[in-house]
Formats: structure tokens, sequence, C-alpha cells
């Protein structure tokens, strides 16, 4: 094999101790894919009930699509805990000192996680179809939309390798995990941004997690009474795609480097 | 016998911007030959570890050269990593799979054929067969570190670096841990052990390099750094604390250095040691004094380590 063989064959080796995890572990891995539909649940039977829709619509129009774009910032957890994880234990060192490719490593996690969030937005998708959500624009369109959501993903998993590699332990992740709830909060999740005051409203349009969530409603052809009257708001498409490539294009390198240069 | 250089270090140096992540390298030098166990001994914060880490390619050192079997470390990375083994302070394996399986993942990454049988082979080797199917969280502190000597031996590096091998274990660990090495070196697997116990360089090393503040500070077999020290002592143990500055006057003229006296305990540093020893029983008769114990002995490792390293000082 050459040297570019190897090197997928060694990210592919790097994935499946992920997915020998899951097999291991499935209890934490079931919950780590329910939670969001737990989130979906919770969040439509308290805010649902208050808001009003035009008729033969549901808050689950709105939410579903938020939904999965949460999901995929809260990903980023889960990828920022294995990668500390793995260098506070010494597997990094020990991956680090073995003849394979290094770029395996970050490759490996990056399946491993890609994968992870498929699975995530399967369960989502299944939930939501449940609850009577649809996509209304064709299937070439909804797929579109699910691959805005992954982009998303990609683009944290680079944060979140970022983070994993940077911070020294444990404690330093949990402030993080509690950082992501007001970056998830503040968006178009679970209300639209025209509801809230301007200036937060304005925030939160421009978190990149908003634009998303704004257009993949746009491809699905649900409801999001908060994307018309802003440029951020009518351009969500393009910022959904720039904003990860941009966000991707600082924290790829960024995590390269960190990993090249681990306690030097 | 054979004298071929399988790791050598002239000069090499290594500062910490911050300070506080670990102990640098100043001019550390090393050479070691082939098919031996060398013991890097020092207190924390030497630079043990971090001599390790830039002869095992993970760290970049300042300036100074390295080979490792020929290969620079600096250069020649991926030769080098061909070439090694690393255990690690902590045992660097996946708690959530089983032994096997983390045998297993090593040996593809190691890009080996039949790394299902060698991941078999070597839970034979280090008696972890039985605990084989079992996920590594399940393991003791000593199995752990046992699979994680396993997992270096994969490719039977030419050369094992063991970093700490037993900090943290308890007793029964540290037994099954230095059987494991020693296995290995009958092997003909040469080996770079760092430890901050002596007990354990004196029990498996061949040599010895002592570091203090990122230099080797003395160097030789167990044996040879024990005389370096200089003389036997000649301890006294008395009965009647009011005997000792009697007994001390009486050995002041057999004493080669500096007499120490601990509680009744007289300790006398002697060149010749059973004239001194006779002559010490002999005086001591005629002055009455009847000791509890009287005995001759080498200085313990102990001693020539804090004497070396100035750790008492």
């Amino acid at each position: 094999m050459n040297g570019l063989g190897w090197a997928l064959a060694d990210s592919w080796t790097i994935a499946r101790r992920t997915l020998t995890h899951w097999r291991m572990q499935p209890g934490l891995v079931l919950f780590q894919w329910f939670f969001p539909v737990l989130m979906l649940l919770m969040f439509g039977g308290l805010l649902g009930g208050a808001m009003e829709f035009p008729e033969g619509s549901s808050y689950y129009e709105l939410l579903v699509p938020g939904i999965f774009a949460l999901a995929m910032l809260f990903g980023l957890e889960g990828t920022m805990t294995a990668v500390t994880t793995d260098v506070s234990k010494g597997v990094t060192d020990r991956f680090r000192s073995l003849p394979m490719s290094s770029t395996a490593v970050v490759l490996g996690r990056c399946i491993a996680d890609m994968l992870d969030s498929v699975v995530t937005l399967l369960v989502l998708v299944a939930t939501g179809l449940a609850l009577g959500w649809r996509w209304h624009e064709g299937l070439p369109s909804a797929l579109a939309a699910f691959g805005l959501l992954l982009l998303l993903r990609f683009a944290l998993l680079w944060i979140g390798i970022f983070i994993g590699l940077t911070v020294k332990n444990a404690q330093s992740v949990t402030m993080v995990q509690v950082l992501v709830w007001p970056i998830g909060f503040l968006s178009s999740t679970f209300v639209a941004t025209s509801t809230m005051p301007t200036w937060l409203g304005t925030i939160a349009q421009w978190n990149p997690l908003s634009a998303t969530a704004t257009a993949s409603r746009q491809l699905f052809g649900n409801p999001d009474p908060s994307s018309t009257t802003t440029w951020i708001g009518t351009h969500a498409e393009l910022a959904a795609v720039i904003a990860p490539l941009l966000l991707t294009a600082i924290f790829l390198p960024l995590s390269a480097h960190r990993f090249r240069t681990l306690s030097r | 016998m054979t004298t071929e250089t399988v790791i050598e270090a002239v000069g090499v140096r290594k500062n910490y911007k911050g300070g506080t992540e670990g102990a640098g390298l100043n001019g550390f030098d090393l050479e070691v030959t082939a098919g031996t166990v060398t013991g890097l001994l020092g207190p924390n914060g030497a630079g043990k570890t971090t001599a390790v880490r830039i002869l095992s390619t993970l760290l970049e050192m300042d300036s100074g050269t390295a080979t490792i079997a020929g290969y620079d470390v600096g250069r020649q990375g991926a030769e080098v990593r061909r070439r090694i083994g690393l255990v690690g302070q902590y045992a660097a394996v996946d708690e959530i799979l089983t032994g096997r399986q983390n045998l297993v993942m090593f040996g593809r990454l190691n890009h080996l054929k039949n790394h299902q049988s060698r991941a078999d082979e070597l839970l034979e080797r280090f008696s972890l067969t039985e605990a084989a199917g079992q996920a590594v969280s399940k393991y003791s502190g000593g199995m752990r570190r046992r699979l994680d000597l396993a997992a270096s031996l994969i490719v039977a590096p030419r050369v094992l670096f063991v970093d700490e091998p037993t900090t943290g274990l308890d007793p029964a660990g540290r037994i099954e841990v230095w059987s494991a090495v020693r296995q290995l070196v009958d092997g003909g697997t040469t080996v770079l052990l760092t430890t901050q116990y002596l007990e354990e360089a004196d029990q498996l090393a061949n040599r010895i390099s002592m570091l203090r503040a990122g230099k080797v500070v003395a160097e030789g077999t167990p044996d040879e750094l024990k005389t370096q020290l200089g003389s036997d002592r000649l301890e006294i143990l008395l009965a009647d604390p009011a005997d000792v500055p009697r007994v001390v006057e009486l050995a002041g003229p057999l004493a080669d250095g500096e007499i120490q006296v601990v509680d009744v305990r007289v300790s006398v540093p002697v060149k010749d040691r059973t004239k001194a020893l006779v002559v010490m029983v002999n005086s001591l008769h005629e002055a009455r004094i009847e000791p509890e114990d009287i005995t001759l002995r080498r200085p313990t490792l102990d001693e020539v380590f804090l004497h070396l390293t100035g750790a008492a000082a």
C-alpha cells in the first residue's frame, strides 16, 4: 500500500475504534443519540402550546429543523471530550509514537463523529416525522438541507478538536459545555428572531447556528418568519455555506498546528 | 561482546517557555549499548520524561543531537518511530475497549498483517489471556501496565522507552511489571527506563544515569555508583545513649569522612573494611561498651542518590 492508502486505512482503524466504543457502551451512545429527541419533545411540549400557527401547521414545523441544528452544536461536546480524554490518558501520545500517519488520528476522529451525526439526524428525522413535521420541497432540496447541517457539524468538529487539544483537563471541558447552551439558545432554534428585542435578535440572526437553521427551514419548506426582514435573514442559505467554511478555514489549520506541536 | 550504541544523545537542551509544563534539559548526554537496560534515575522535575519524549520524537529539542539506531531523532522521525516502543507514565490504552481489541487496533496501526495472531501471542506472554475479552476499565493497575507493555511490543522494537512504569502501582503491581520488564530484556530488547525509585533501578538496570536539573550527574553500573560515594560504612548500634560520645571518639582514627550519629546509631565511613571492624570491636571491648549490633555495609543507592543529586543539601 502507498502512503495515501495507509493514511486512509489508519483513519478507518481509528474511526472503527469509536464504533467499537458504541458497541461496548450502548447505553451511553443511545443516550447521546436520544438526547436531542428529548429536547425536541420537551421544548415542543413546553413552548408549542403558547404559540399560534396557521391552520394545519404546528410548532414542530419550526422547531424540528432548529433542533437539527442544535444537535449539530451539541456534537461539539462529544468531539471535545473524546479528544481531551485521549490526550490526558496518553493515548494520543501512543498514536503519535507509532509509524502511522498523524493525519489519520484526526481524520479518524472526523469520520467517527460525522457518522455519529448522521445517526443523530436519522433518529431526529424519524421522531420529527412521527410528530407531524414534513419537508415540502422534495427530496433533493431536503438532502441539501441535511448537507448544510452536516457541513455545520464538520466545521464544529474542528472547533471541538482544537479546544480538546488546547484545554488541559475535564473541568475545562465542563466549562465549554456550559457555554454551548447560551450559544444554542441565542439563535433561531426555538423561536423566530423577530420576536426578540431588536439588538438580541440581530445577534441571534448572525449566530451561524441560526443561518443553518433558517436555511434548512427554507430548503424543507418550513416556516421561519424571522428570515425576511434583514440582509442576513434573506441570505441565510449563503451564510449557512460560508460561515461553516470560514470556521473550518480557521480551526482546521489551528487544530493541525496544535496536534503537531502538542506539548512542545 | 558487541558494544553497538543504539541510543545516543549529545548536549540536548530543551527549555520550556512557561517553565511550569515540565522540566527542561540542560546539556543532556546519554549513550546506551544494545541489549542493556539503562535506568534514568532522578527526582521529580529532573527532566526524565522530557528526555524520553525527545528521544521518542514526541517533543522537539532546542539544540543538541540525538540518534536512535543511527537515525536522527529530529530529521528522521518516521524511521525512529519504526524502531521504538513507548510505555508512558499512564497506561496509554483505550479503557473502553477490551485488552484484545486494544492490541488488535495497535497492531493494525503498526501495519501488521497478522495483527490477530500477534495480539493473542502477546496476551499469552503477559498472562492476560483470561482477561482478553474484558474491558480495560475492569483491569487492575498492574494488568493495565502489562497491557501497555504488550501494546508497545507489537512490532518487537529495537528500543523500548519505559517511563516510570510503576508510578502509582501497589507493591503487587510493581512486582508484576518488574517481571514483565525482565522478560523483555531476556528477549534482547534495549530498554531505557526512567524511575524515581532507586530500588527499581537497582533491580532492573545494568547501567544507571543519574539526572539532576536536566543534566546527567553520574553514570555507571549500580555497583560503580555505590563505589563512587566512597567508603563502606561501619554501623554501631548502642544500647546506652550515654556511650555515644565515647564511641565517636574511639571511631575517630578509623573514620574516612564524617561520622554520623542518629540517636544511638553511630555510622562511620571506613576504608579498610575488615581491619576497621576488628579494631572497632577491640576498642569497644577494652572500653567495656557492649553494642546492640555492629555491622559493615556498602552505601545504599539512596545514599548515592542523595549525595549526587544534592537533594539532601
